[in-house]
């Protein structure tokens, strides 16, 4: 097989929760360790936007030729995610898109249909994006084993990374599952679920992909599996006759059951360990499994800028308890603050909303956002090149407002006047930070974020982080 | 261009209590003020012959109607102005030139707003676009201030400063919103709004209308006031940038539609050292902060960053050189949105005939009121003196 990937891409929000203020706040057991927490502007879409961006680094996005969004918690029930992702990435407006959704394996699912793609020539490079953020019911162990994340692969025929054999099982065990009117995941024996649900088919699939590749369990170098719970992985590896050193972590003790984006992550984090010529093993998990021995031919391209899975793991910031969690998730069930919205504005504006698109006139050089008609530094009428913003600057000016739709917030929203670099001035809400740590001169960038409901649809945006080390 | 130096006199003006008025409704406080500026001209409704009101957040319709109905003036020509805050000096604006034009003899002025209709937690969402929707008033004025910390220097101690003297004044007016004394203290441990900004260093949110009647020299003298009246030595309005959170080039250290503004007004009224020759001011203090800019954009100071020197030195004080907001301005008087030009312009009218009484300043000669709307984007400024 020609296709392969050629880079990978993470996100993991910048909140955690140690899973014992879960266990504290509702006295049950704790589960090990702690869990990443998407904050309260952000979802499934946001997250695989930022895994898409950190994949893109060092690639012109125009050379993209097809998009998959992939997630059991897509924003929309009726709407397509992957389209919104396409403008937010900066795609080309004639990108092919899709969105895989109703299954935890939805992202080894879009990745075969886009080696599939760029195998049969009707896409030379495809982006696949993977996001969940699974609701896991208050008060269970769900609760405190899901999280939330990103990742994203780019696939291409020139690529790094081979794929040397791939294998699907299905199996239908119900559970879990989440109806349109379940809130939260359901279960309904979880012995059944992991072991003839999980455990069986993982091995199958991943016992196919091996004999179609050749291979002995001992020359994997890494096996990045999907895992619903703590033990899963370590069951499915022995039953395959691999090694506990041949297991890449499965990332349960610091981000939790990630869903669909669960099995993308750990083999970034495989990618990230490999060494030339090792040979991975991919599996993934959902009403069937599938299972793909890649093969990294020569070392991954690691351009300047684009953060690495541990970099993700170390950038965070523990939440004070279960009540912060609580209301980051709203809980509590808070109405939404009432804010005037237009989809007919939102449309007529996507690209300096949503692409990021700035100005520059081309008779005084100045870059300007929004893009005006009449240049508002000299004067000139319609004589503007588009050009895409930095998403890297300054704070020049800002406060830290209260008040919002009518509402007195105790905790503030930080607002700033920001100077991106290579020009262009916006002025952007703060997020992922405390607001008392914002100053002036403060290096940002920007994060595709949900501002607000307004017009009840989701209105997306950019805010201002301070810059994730 | 003749401007309108000379041309327009202010014959009656009326204010009504500003404050949380539950109790009235939009149409009450438009009859007393405007009744109330009748009064004082010695005329009556029916001698009006045109109405410019002010009113900006509406909740009843937008026409000349909200006040030709409440006056039961109907048939006669009236408009309806909004300018952001500066809604109610652009209203006098506009009927200054209906008068010098010649068109009208007497014209009435008013403004009203009844915020509070709408709850009592800032003003409503002005914008509706999806994703550029600015910031509370409070948030958008506290990036000037912020700005203003960095590069300046300025502290909470120096916002606190003018809290202090305008609750001060405030206290000793009738009409004002709140009418007591604050400390340095208070003002420093309230909590905040939008940081630099705490709760003393905004305005209040008000309910109130304010009026005033105005004819040409000539007609003021068949009038009550014709030994008194006041003229309209200058008036001047500059609009900036309503989005100036995008404008790479603004430095954010004062407003430049005020300094627009008041160099218009300076020039039209001949007025070349504003410190020595203007005796009270009353500025748009939405917030503390403004009224230190403003005292720097006026050019009450040689350099706007020793603002805070101004207030501390007691400069602005009602005795001091330049009394700044004798009424208590909007921090303490209050804040009606679409009243707020008009009830300084009444203010300022009353300070030159020497009707102040508890507030008055010595010997007044120019008066001068200054409104400011938006992110610092609308200002208008007018000079005032008495008759000789």
């Amino acid at each position: 097989m020609k296709a392969g990937i050629l880079s990978y891409g993470v996100y993991v929000p910048f909140y955690r929760l140690a899973r014992a203020e879960m266990g504290k706040a509702w006295g049950i057991p704790a589960l090990p360790g702690e869990r990443a927490v998407a904050n309260r502007d952000e979802d499934s879409l946001t997250m695989a936007v930022e895994a898409g961006l950190e994949a893109l680094v060092g690639t012109d996005p125009a050379s993209v030729d097809a998009l998959f969004f992939c997630s059991t918690t897509a924003p929309y029930l009726e709407k397509q995610c992957a389209s919104i992702a396409a403008l937010a990435l900066d795609l080309r407006p004639e990108v092919y898109t899709a969105d895989f959704t109703g299954t935890t394996r939805a992202a080894t699912v879009a990745l075969r249909a886009a080696l599939d793609a760029v195998e049969s020539g009707s896409a030379r490079r495809v982006l696949v994006l993977a996001a969940d953020t699974r609701p896991g019911e208050p008060q269970t162990a769900w609760e405190q084993l899901v999280g939330d994340a990103a990742a994203a692969v780019l696939v291409d025929a020139q690529a790094p990374v081979a794929v040397l054999s791939l294998a699907s099982v299905v199996s239908e065990v119900v559970g879990p599952w989440r109806r349109p009117q379940d809130r939260y995941v359901r279960s309904f024996e979880p012995k059944l679920e992991t072991e003839y649900g999980y455990v069986r088919s993982t091995v199958q699939a991943c016992r196919a992909a091996l004999e179609k590749a050749g291979l002995g369990p001992a020359k994997v170098a890494r096996a990045a599996l999907y895992s619903p719970d703590l033990r899963g992985a370590a069951e499915v590896a022995r039953q395959l006759g691999l090694d506990r050193s041949q297991v890449q972590d499965p990332l349960l003790l610091t981000v939790g059951n990630a869903g669909a984006a669960h099995a993308l992550l750990v083999l970034a984090g495989a990618l990230e360990e490999a060494k030339e010529g090792d040979r991975l093993l991919l599996a993934d998990y959902g009403d069937g499994a599938d299972a793909l021995v890649l093969q990294v031919r020569e070392p991954l391209p690691r351009p300047e800028g684009r953060r690495t899975l541990g970099q993700y793991l170390a950038s965070k910031r523990d939440l004070p308890g279960y009540g912060a969690f609580a209301s980051l998730r709203n809980l509590a069930g808070r109405p939404e603050p009432r804010v005037h919205s237009s989809p007919v504005t939102y449309w007529r504006d996507v690209a300096v909303e949503l692409r990021w698109h700035g100005a520059r006139c081309l008779a005084c050089g100045v870059v300007q956002y929004p893009i005006p008609r009449v240049c508002r530094e000299c004067g000139t009428r319609d004589r503007f090149q588009e050009v895409k913003l930095s998403r890297r600057g300054t704070v020049f000016t800002f406060t830290l407002d209260h008040l919002y739709a009518n509402e007195y917030l105790d905790t503030p929203i930080p607002r700033a006047v920001v100077d991106l670099e290579g020009g262009g001035r916006a002025f952007l809400e703060m997020t992922d930070c405390d607001p008392q740590e914002v100053r002036w001169g403060m290096a940002v960038e920007t994060t595709f974020r949900r501002l607000h409901e307004g017009a009840e649809f989701h209105n997306y945006y950019w805010r201002a982080r301070p810059i994730r080390a | 261009m003749s401007g309108i130096r000379d041309r327009v006199a202010i014959v009656g003006v009326g204010c009504t209590k500003f404050g949380e008025l539950w109790e009235k409704d939009q149409d009450d406080l438009l009859v007393e003020a405007a009744h109330e500026a009748l009064e004082d001209a010695g005329l009556t409704p029916e001698d009006v012959d045109a109405l410019w009101v002010s009113n900006f957040f509406n909740f009843t319709g937008q026409s000349g109607g909200t006040a030709v109905e409440p006056l039961a003036l109907f048939g006669k020509p009236a408009t309806r102005v909004e300018n952001y805050c500066a809604s109610g000096m652009d209203a006098f604006r506009n009927a200054c030139f209906a008068v010098a034009s010649g068109v009208y003899d007497v014209v009435l002025v008013c403004g009203v707003e009844k915020i509070l209709d709408q709850g009592a937690r800032g003003l409503p969402q002005e914008s509706y676009h999806p994703v550029f929707q600015g910031a509370s008033a409070p948030g958008l004025f506290a990036l000037a201030a912020s700005r203003a910390f960095h590069e300046w220097g300025w502290t909470k101690e120096d916002l606190a400063r003018v809290a202090v003297k305008n609750h001060k004044n405030g206290a000793a007016h009738p009409k004002a919103h709140f009418r007591r004394p604050i400390t340095l203290d208070e003002a420093l441990s309230a909590p905040m709004i939008a940081w630099p900004l705490g709760r003393y260093d905004c305005c209040a949110v008000s309910d109130g209308a304010a009026a005033l009647v105005i004819t040409r020299p000539e007609v003021a003298l068949d009038t009550r006031h014709k030994d008194d009246y006041v003229l309209v030595k200058a008036n001047a309005l500059a609009v900036y940038s309503v989005q100036p959170f995008y404008l790479g080039s603004y430095n954010w250290l004062g407003f430049p539609a005020t300094r627009a503004a008041a160099r218009m007004a300076y020039e039209e009224a001949g007025i070349r050292d504003p410190r020595r020759e203007i005796s009270l001011a009353e500025v748009h203090d939405c917030f503390t902060s403004t009224e230190l800019f403003n005292i720097g954009d006026l050019g009450l100071v040689e350099d706007p960053k020793d603002a805070p020197r101004f207030v501390a030195d007691g400069l602005a004080d009602i005795e001091g050189e330049v009394a700044i907001n004798p009424s208590g301005g909007l921090k303490c008087f209050g804040h009606p949105i679409g009243a707020t030009g008009c009830r300084m312009l009444y203010e300022v009218t009353k300070q030159l005939q020497g009707r102040a009484d508890g507030y008055q300043v010595r010997d007044p000669r120019y008066g001068l009121a200054h409104n400011l709307g938006g992110p610092g984007a609308v200002a208008s400024v007018t000079i005032l003196a008495r008759r000789d």
